[in-house]
C-alpha cells in the first residue's frame, strides 16, 4: 500500500518537475536579456521599471540562488561576512555590495556581485561585469570562500542537528536508556533508519560503520530540505555545489569501502562469457559514475523544481488580482507546500536508500553465481 | 549545462564539504554512538526480558503441573485412606456386631442355664421346703388329731380306706 502511494507521489512529483523546468527555461531567455540590460546601467540599476510579472520572476530566480546577504523581509535583512582568496585573503562584510547593487572595493581589488549568478567577480573600479558570447560572466572570479546564506543556514542547521541529537545521546545516561526531550521525536526515525534502509540494503554484517553517514545525510537533507519551506526562503539542497558535495561523498564511501567482489563484478563479471566481460568493464565503470551523479540530479532538481513551481503559483496569487484566481492559486499553494513537506522527506529517504544500496553493494561478498 | 557550471559555486562546495564532514565527525562522536549503542543495549535488554519472561511462565507451568500432580495425588490418597477407613469402620461395626451376638447368645446361654440351675435349685428347695412344710403340717395334725383317741383311730382308719383305694 506504502509502496504504491509512494510511487504515485513520485510521478506526480516528476511531473511537477518537468512542468518547472519548462517554466525554468522560459526564464533563461528572459534573464540574458535582463542580464545584458542590467549590465549596461549598472551603476543606476534598479528594477522599478519591471512589471510585476517580470519582478516575480526575478523574485523566484534571485530566490533560488546563494546570496551574500541574510534577507528576512522586505528590507530587513542582515549582511554576512564576506571570505575571497585573490593573491591574499579579503574580508569584508557583505553590507559594502549595498545589496550587489554597488562595487566594493578591499585591499586595491574591486569586486561586484553578478546578478546573472550571483557569484562575486573580479572588476574595475566602475564595477562593470562583461558577458562573453554564451551569455556568462568573463571577469576574473576569485575563490569565493564567503559565509554566504546557505553556509549560514548550513551552520544553523548543524548546530541544530547536533544540539538535538547530542541531548538525545545524552538523555539514555540520564534517564536508564529511555530516550527524553525534543530528539526522542526523531529516534523512531534513527531507528527506522537502521532497521528498513541500512540492514536490508547492506546486510546485518557490515552496515554499522555506515549508519553514520547515513543517519547523517538523511537528517542533514531532511532538515535543510525542511528550511527552505520556511519563509527564510533559504534554497540550499536546490544547488548543485551541495548535492555534488554529497554525492561525491557518497562516491567515494562507496569506493574506498569497496571489497575484492566488488571490483570483480565491475571488472571481469563473473558468470558471462568472456566477450561479455570485456564489454561490460566499462558500461559497469561508467555505472559507477552514473549512480552518484544521478544522486546528485534527482535531489538538485526535486527541490529546485519544488521552490520554482512553489514560488510561482504563490506569484500569481500577486498576477491574478481578481476575486477567483488568488484564493485559486493561495489553495494551491497551500496544498503543494504540503507536498513539499512530503517531498523534502521523500527526497532525504531517497538519497539515503539510495546510498545504502551502494554500499551495500560495495559491501556485499557473493557466494557465487 | 553550462547554466549549472556557471551557476556552480566553489567556495559553497568547500563550505559543504567541510561542513558536513565536521557535523558527521561530531555526530558521530556526540550523537549517534551514544544513540545506537544505548538503543542497541535497550533492545538486547528487551529482548533478555522476554525471553527470562518466557522461562519464568515456563517454569509456573512447571511448578503448576507439578502442584497439580502434587495435589491429585493427595487427592486420591485422601480418598483412599477415607475408603479404608470406611471399610475399617465397616469391618469394626460388624465384627463389633458379631462378637456382641456372640457374647449376647453366651449371656443368654448363660442366662438360660443359671435360671434353669436356680429353677431346679428352686424346685429342690420348694420341694425341700415343701416336704419339711408337710412334714410339720402332717406332724401338727398327726399332733392334734393323736391327742384324741378317737380320733386317732379314725384317721387311721380313713388313712387305711384311702390306701386301699389307692
Amino acid at each position: 500500500m506504502y509502496r504504491k502511494l509512494l510511487n504515485f507521489l513520485s510521478i506526480f512529483i516528476f511531473i511537477f518537475s518537468l512542468n518547472s523546468f519548462a517554466q525554468d527555461h522560459g526564464h533563461d531567455t528572459h534573464k540574458k536579456e535582463e542580464n545584458n540590460h542590467k549590465v549596461e546601467q549598472h551603476t543606476n540599476s534598479h528594477n522599478k521599471e519591471l512589471t510585476l510579472k517580470e519582478q516575480i520572476k526575478e523574485d523566484i530566480r534571485h530566490h533560488l540562488l546563494d546570496s551574500h546577504d541574510f534577507h528576512i523581509w522586505q528590507n530587513i535583512s542582515f549582511p554576512l561576512p564576506i571570505i575571497l582568496w585573490d593573491n591574499g585573503l579579503h574580508i569584508f562584510s557583505s553590507s559594502k555590495f549595498h545589496h550587489g547593487e554597488s562595487v566594493a572595493e578591499s585591499k586595491g581589488s574591486y569586486y561586484a556581485i553578478s546578478h546573472g549568478n550571483g557569484h562575486i567577480y573580479k572588476t574595475d573600479a566602475s564595477g562593470a561585469i562583461h558577458l562573453n558570447e554564451k551569455g556568462f560572466e568573463a571577469n576574473e572570479k576569485p575563490l569565493d570562500l564567503s559565509i554566504t546564506k546557505s553556509v549560514a543556514m548550513i551552520m544553523i542547521t548543524g548546530l541544530l542537528l547536533l544540539l538535538l541529537f547530542g541531548g538525545l545521546a545524552k538523555s539514555y545516561a540520564k534517564n536508564g536508556g529511555i530516550g527524553k526531550g525534543p530528539g526522542r521525536l526523531l529516534e523512531p526515525i534513527v531507528l527506522y533508519i537502521r532497521d528498513e534502509i541500512a540492514i536490508p540494503n547492506i546486510g546485518k554484517k557490515y552496515y554499522k560503520k555506515y549508519m553514520n553517514y547515513l543517519l547523517t545525510v538523511f537528517f542533514f537533507i531532511w532538515f535543510v530540505n525542511l528550511f527552505g519551506l520556511t519563509p527564510l526562503g533559504v534554497n540550499i539542497t536546490g544547488n548543485i555545489a551541495i548535492t555534488f558535495s554529497l554525492a561525491i561523498l557518497t562516491y567515494l564511501i562507496t569506493t574506498f569501502t569497496a571489497k575484492k567482489d566488488y571490483w570483480k563484478h565491475i571488472f571481469w563479471m563473473p558468470g558471462v562469457p568472456v566477450p561479455m566481460k570485456i564489454i561490460l568493464a566499462p558500461i559497469e565503470l561508467l555505472g559507477t559514475f552514473i549512480k552518484p551523479f544521478a544522486l546528485m540530479i534527482r535531489l538538485y532538481a526535486n527541490m529546485k523544481a519544488g521552490h520554482v513551481v512553489l514560488m510561482s503559483i504563490i506569484g500569481l496569487m500577486f498576477l491574478f488580482k481578481s476575486w477567483i484566481g488568488s484564493p485559486l492559486s493561495f489553495g494551491l499553494a497551500f496544498g503543494l507546500s504540503i507536498l513539499e513537506l512530503l517531498v523534502a522527506a521523500l527526497q532525504a529517504y531517497i538519497f539515503t536508500v539510495l546510498s545504502a544500496l551502494y554500499f551495500g553493494s560495495a559491501a556485499e561478498e557473493h557466494a557465487d553465481h | 549545462m553550462d547554466k549549472l557550471l556557471n551557476e556552480f559555486s566553489v567556495g559553497l562546495f568547500i563550505w559543504q564539504t567541510l561542513l558536513f564532514l565536521a557535523l558527521l565527525f561530531l555526530l558521530r562522536k556526540f550523537a549517534w554512538g551514544p544513540i545506537l549503542s544505548a538503543v542497541n543495549e535497550r533492545e538486547e535488554g528487551i529482548k533478555n526480558a522476554l525471553a527470562e519472561a518466557e522461562k519464568a511462565r515456563q517454569e509456573m507451568l512447571n511448578i503448576k503441573s507439578d502442584n497439580d500432580k502434587v495435589l491429585k495425588e493427595a487427592r486420591a490418597e485422601r480418598d483412599a485412606l477415607l475408603k479404608e477407613a470406611r471399610e475399617m469402620k465397616e469391618t469394626m461395626i460388624s465384627d463389633a456386631k458379631e462378637e456382641a451376638q456372640v457374647q449376647a447368645n453366651k449371656m443368654i446361654e448363660q442366662a438360660k442355664t443359671a435360671i434353669a440351675n436356680e429353677k431346679s435349685a428352686a424346685i429342690t428347695d420348694m420341694k425341700n421346703e415343701m416336704g419339711n412344710l408337710s412334714v410339720s403340717i402332717a406332724e401338727k395334725v398327726v399332733k392334734g388329731e393323736l391327742s384324741d383317741k378317737n380320733k386317732q383311730l379314725q384317721l387311721i382308719e380313713q388313712l387305711l380306706n384311702e390306701v386301699t383305694l389307692n
